[in-house]
Formats: C-alpha cells, structure tokens, sequence
C-alpha cells in the first residue's frame, strides 16, 4: 500500500513545479527586455538634427551623453518626460553634458510640432531606417541610455525620466574624472 | 590552352567572383533570418510576420548586412548582441532554457511509466477477482448432495 499513498501524495505534489513556474513567470515583466549593451562601448552613431546640424557620438566624446529615444506618439511618457529633459540639458550642458533626443518611428510634421510645443533647445534628430534604434537595442519609446565620457553605456531608464532620475544618473557620470 | 586564353579564363573566374560578391540579397534569406527574430514591439509575432514599422526597418537591416557581405549568422549575431537572446523566437539549448526543451518530453516519459504501472496494477487485479470468481470444481461427494436435494425437492 505504500505505492498507493506515493501515488496519493504525490500527484497533488506535482502541482508544485507547476505552480513554482507560474509564479516565476507572472513575477517577470514580458516588457522588461534586460539589456546587454551596459558597460559596453555606446555605439557610434551620425544624424542630422532636424535644425540641419550634424550630430555624433564621436564629436561627444570626453562628455557625457544622454541618449534619449523618443516619439510624437507616445502618450502620455514622452509628454511627461520632454519637460525634465529640457530643464536637465539648461542644468547641466555647462557642466559636461549633452542631451541628444533620436525620434524614431515617427512623421517629420508630428516630430517638429513636438519640438516646437515643448520648446526643446538640445539636438534632435530622426532615426531614418531605425539603425540607431537597433544599435541600441531599442524596443519602444521613451527609452533613456546614460553613456559616460569614455562613451560607454553606463545606465538604461525604460520610460519617462523624472528629474529625480535625469539627476542621479547625469551626476553620477558627470563627477567621474574623464 | 594558350595563355591569352587562360588569361581570359582569369578573367572571367574574377568578373564571376565580383558579380557574386555584390549579388543582390535573396528575400529567402531575409525572411529566413527575420522569421527567427521577435519583433520587438509586438512581442508575439517574428519580425518576418509583423506589419509594423520597426519589423520593416529591421528587415531593411537584415538586408543591408546581408548585403554588404554579412553571414546569416553574423546577422543574428548582431541582433543578439544588441538585444540579448530575447531577441530569438526560439531560445538557445543552453543552461535553464534546456527546461524548456526537456520538460516536455520528461512529463510524457513520466505519464506514459505512470499509465503502464497503473494498468499493469489494474491487469493483476482482475486476474486474480477472475480467478476468485472461477466455477469450483464440483466434487463426487458435492454431486451425490446435489442430486439427494433435488430428489427430496422433487417428492415434495
């Protein structure tokens, strides 16, 4: 009879597994992609803002980057966020730093309005063909990389940036000796 | 073979060559390495079966790599590199994802061992009820019983 009581306690106990597995993957985000490109060198990229003016990782290089992936369409994050953006790059771009916003996906009209509405003053340009994205490992918008002055990445801020957030990460970088 | 003609041979082994390098890409191909990728704003579908932007402007990227002499390999490679193995529709045989491919047929081995041992169980069972259940020989002593019964029956 011992093989019955086997049988008995343990087809409830199968369950466990199961419900071990189920916990584990309702307890993980399907939208947070883990990134891999932390610590590794920031990939080169060259846009045309839509100012007409050339902008590049390279010409950056010895400050430190704020790399911001935006689009018109994106309500409300990119809403939320244009305004810290624009308040940290007046705080900050005489320390150091500079805030390059990418517009991916988007129409130019959309992406000009934008700009326009919120007043923005650093570069801007449109991802035409989605290659910075990639490079990136960009999967939506808005989506923030930090990238220190020897041009690596050092941090990742999935959706809208805060100022708490713009702050910790842009002092952190912008106090390490270049 | 005269060496002008050999010459000429050379020639155009090399032309073959260049051509071959700069052929156009096979959409096959593309769409091969695309239907591998997870489109990554409609997380469900492959890059090679969404309609969205990002997925065509990945699918240009798989297309200029291909082109400027990319392996199909290195291709993904690249994808990976900037995603992580997210980026797979089907994830790679190593560490905990080999769950994923053994888990299945381990619960199949383990229901098909529990079906035999319970039928095995089952057929034991009604062999012996059967057995318990089978007609007793009637004996010469259970026979003359019988018949004195039913003799006595009958006088009634």
């Amino acid at each position: 009879m011992t093989a019955r009581v086997a049988l008995r306690a343990g087809i409830p106990l199968a369950v466990v597994p199961l419900l071990l597995l189920l916990a584990y993957g309702f307890r993980t985000d399907p939208r947070a992609i883990p990134t891999p490109l932390i610590g590794k060198p920031a990939a080169p990229f060259s846009l045309t803002t839509f100012a007409g003016e050339p902008v590049s990782l390279d010409g950056l290089r010895g400050r430190v980057v704020v790399l911001n992936f935006w689009a018109s369409w994106c309500v409300p994050a990119c809403y939320d966020e244009a305004p810290v953006l624009e308040r940290g790059w007046r705080a900050w771009r005489d320390r150091g730093v500079t805030l390059v916003g990418v517009n991916i996906q988007d129409t130019e009209d959309a992406a000009r309005q934008f700009l326009a509405r919120f007043d923005h003053t650093f570069p801007n340009a449109p991802d035409l063909g989605g290659r910075v994205s990639v490079d990136y490992g960009v999967y939506g918008v808005p989506e923030t990389f930090f990238i220190d002055r020897a041009g690596r990445v050092r941090a990742k801020h999935v959706g809208a940036v805060t100022d708490q957030v713009f702050e910790r990460h842009v002092r952190a970088l912008a106090e390490e000796p270049s | 073979m005269s060496r002008r003609r050999r010459a000429l041979a050379a020639a155009w082994l090399l032309a073959g060559a260049a051509t071959v390098g700069a052929a156009p890409v096979a959409e096959e191909t593309v769409q091969a390495i695309a239907a591998q990728l997870r489109c990554v704003v409609c997380q469900n579908l492959s890059v090679a079966d969404s309609p969205s932007e990002t997925a065509n402007q990945m699918r240009g990227i798989i297309r200029e790599r291909l082109a400027r002499g990319e392996t199909p390999d290195q291709v993904r490679a690249y994808f990976v590199e900037r995603y992580g193995t997210w980026i797979l529709l089907e994830p790679p045989r190593q560490g905990f994802n080999l769950v994923v491919w053994v888990a299945p047929f381990a619960a199949l081995a383990l229901g098909l061992a529990l079906v035999a041992g319970v039928m095995w169980r089952w057929r034991r069972a009604s062999d012996r009820s059967r057995a318990a259940a089978a007609p007793r020989p009637v004996d010469e002593a259970g026979r003359e019983r019988l018949r004195r019964e039913l003799a006595d029956l009958d006088a009634r």
